[in-house]
């Protein structure tokens, strides 16, 4: 018989080391998947993990490692603060489509005028569009104390419809022959997120990934307000008795949450996605939630997490082209991870005890 | 546009219709939460029963075995979420998230191969001369079968936790984990089955959009109607006949906007689209202020030491 006994204290080695774990259960569950599915389990692994980074075509992936890890870090280290607190935000999807949108518009009523200034200005339209969407649950709740998560989500498929709407109506091309999307900002220079360093897909969004995490990193560790943020994740009592309003740490969370979301919105319309169309979103809000736990919602474990996971999404492409693996493969390994994280999870706080139970 | 074209009588049918697969999914989350489970994985277990239902009907040409299968994903896919809040400590908000973002990657995993089929069309019940009284006919009788009993699932759902005493066990167990298992109740036990309960209810409502209502399978296609689901019960405060109204009150949004499209009224679709999800959005807020009723051991983590 296998029993549970609480650790006097939460073990910080098994903490740390639970994400390698989970990585390695999924590796072994996804082999199993992927042999289901008639593939060689090695090979399918070998496509996904090391052949973006080392493979014959790497040179071509190892850019788009930092392309699709910026989104992915930046939107969850907004969430990591938020989840950490006890705060859910689960709606970054949505909050990221708002950044694109008034971004691209902000960066489309200047057009064809050319300035050093649109382009700051479109981050400043896409962090506040982020900001003004996570502010919708965040107000409800601090006032109504309606439930963040539910409404948080909702927004996401209002958010979907207003994407619609925007790439058939008010951000549609003039000059796009009746097709829905908007102008090409990747051919608008003043309002492009071209690549810093060519040939590195290091751009705009690849920075302020790096500076989130450093920003994350130093009010957690240094700042009071991270503190606030933790004491209330971790003690919810101790936080109401040393006299922590949640009101404003509610807001805060959500706000910067649906800030980081609506930048990182901004810095992929403008650049690697170029135009906001129907189908702009392809699921890093949620995405960004496992990444976020994945890193043990600590900026530096969301770093790696975020670079992981983006492996993931460059090593299912690859799979999907060379080994006819579906995309969907990649989304159901992506669940898995975080499934497998959650169950070895327990370890940290908890001990196996094997054997009979003892009488209490 | 033309508004006399909304007959008035077809929409109250066809909100019934509408309103289906959502009261199914709420009431099973209903129980999960009234056993003090908060279960955000609706939306995955649906979409992964809307699949699983439509394989199986295309498969075995049974709409039934179908509506079976649904139930029997559905509940195996909640057991993933049972044993990692119950057996392992998770979070339940986390573990939740991960069953819905695991259902909709599972989900269209199993549909590659399901697209543009059509599946057997599940029979209407068609009492000769009832189904043909004026009005009241339409509404009452010539409903397919799963209208019915998605209403007997109400009823019996709340004649179970008002009347039975295995109902007042499970209210128990959501509003004192601690004051039950003191008692002798199996706390995790009952968990785990209202969680399977659950499960095999949000197969059914999702197997009832893919096998009725749309009739098709699309990846992603109950578009959320999981968390609204979720939204329902707090709407409802956790009372089954609530479920009922709050979701005949949806099916009423939805099936208004689609009409309210097809007559060409002049604000874009994409804004009637939104429609449903903001009026969640209202009614959420409106409950909001009602906080009494939520199970008082709802979300929290049981863990017996002795």
């Amino acid at each position: 018989m296998v029993t549970l006994e609480k650790r006097p204290q939460p073990s910080r080695i098994v903490a740390w080391s639970t994400p390698f774990m989970a990585v390695l259960a999924t590796m072994i569950a996804g082999g199993l998947l992927f042999a289901a599915l008639g593939e060689d389990p090695l090979v399918a692994i070998r496509t996904i993990f090391w052949d973006p980074l080392f493979g014959q075509h790497a040179f071509f992936y190892r850019p788009q490692l930092l392309v699709k890890g910026a989104p992915l870090i930046l939107i969850a280290i907004g969430l990591s603060l938020g989840f950490r607190a006890g705060i859910w935000n689960i709606g970054a999807e949505g909050q990221y489509i708002l950044g694109a949108i008034c971004g691209a518009g902000m960066g489309l009523a200047f057009y064809p005028a050319e300035g050093w200034f649109i382009f700051p200005l479109m981050v400043m339209a896409g962090a506040l569009g982020g900001l003004v969407w996570a502010m919708i649950p965040g107000l409800l709740k601090v006032r109504f104390g309606t439930n963040e998560i539910l409404v948080s989500l909702m927004l996401v498929y209002v958010a979907e419809q207003l994407l619609a709407s925007m790439s058939l109506g008010l951000l549609k091309n003039p000059q796009g022959f009746g097709f829905p999307g908007s102008r090409n900002l990747q051919q608008y220079p003043s309002a492009h997120n071209a690549e810093l360093i060519a040939g590195t897909g290091m751009h705009w969004g690849v920075a302020a990934a790096l500076i989130a995490v450093i920003f994350a990193y130093v009010l957690l560790t240094r700042h009071q307000l991270g503190y606030h943020i933790r004491l209330t994740g971790e003690a919810p009592r101790a936080a109401k008795f040393a006299g922590i309003a949640p009101a404003r740490l509610v807001l805060f969370c959500l706000g910067i949450s649906g800030a980081f979301a609506g930048l990182a919105g901004m810095f992929e319309v403008s650049g690697p996605a170029g135009q906001v169309s129907i189908d702009f979103n392809t699921g890093y809000g949620f995405t960004a939630i496992i990444v976020a736990f994945l890193g043990r919602l600590h900026p530096v474990g969301i770093l790696l997490a975020g670079l992981l996971m983006a492996l993931t999404y460059i090593g299912g492409e690859i799979a999907q082209s060379s080994l006819g693996l579906p995309a969907a493969a990649i989304q159901m390994f992506q669940g898995m991870l975080l499934f497998f994280l959650l169950a070895v999870d327990v370890l940290t706080s908890y001990r196996l005890r094997f054997g009979k139970r003892e009488a209490a | 546009m033309d508004l006399s074209s909304i007959d008035p009588v077809l929409l109250i049918a066809s909100l019934m219709v509408a309103a289906t697969a959502v009261m199914i999914a709420a009431i099973g989350e209903l129980i999960a939460e009234r056993a003090g489970v908060l279960n955000l994985g609706v939306e995955g277990m649906m979409i992964t029963g809307a699949i699983c239902g439509f394989a199986m009907a295309v498969q075995t040409g049974s709409p039934t075995i179908g509506f079976l299968a649904a139930a029997a994903g559905g509940a195996l896919l909640s057991l993933l979420f049972a044993f990692l809040t119950q057996v392992a400590l998770a979070n339940q908000v986390a573990s939740g998230l991960a069953l819905t973002l695991f259902g909709l990657g599972l989900s269209s995993l199993l549909g590659q191969d399901y697209q543009g089929i059509k599946p057997p069309s599940t029979p209407r019940i068609d009492i000769p001369v009832l189904t043909d009284l004026p009005a009241v006919g339409r509404i009452v009788f010539g409903h397919d079968l799963m209208v019915y009993f998605g209403l007997a699932l109400v009823a019996a759902t709340w004649a179970f936790l008002k009347y039975t005493r295995a109902g007042l066990v499970l209210r128990s167990v959501g509003e004192n984990h601690d004051a039950a298992h003191a008692l002798g109740y199996k706390v995790v036990r009952i968990r785990v089955m209202a969680i399977a309960f659950g499960g095999a209810c949000a197969g059914l409502g999702g197997a009832y959009i893919s096998l009725v209502r749309v009739p098709q399978w699309t990846e992603g296609m109950t578009a959320g109607i999981g968390w609204i689901a979720l939204a329902l019960v707090v709407f409802a405060s956790w009372k089954p006949w609530r479920v009922l109204l709050g979701a005949y009150l949806f099916g009423g949004v939805t099936v208004l906007q689609l009409n309210l499209q097809a007559a060409g009224i002049a604000i874009p679709v994409e804004y009637l689209s939104m429609s449903p999800y903001i009026i969640t959005i209202v009614v959420l807020v409106i409950m909001s202020a009602d906080k009494s009723r939520a199970p008082a051991s709802l979300g929290r983590i049981f863990h017996a030491t002795h």
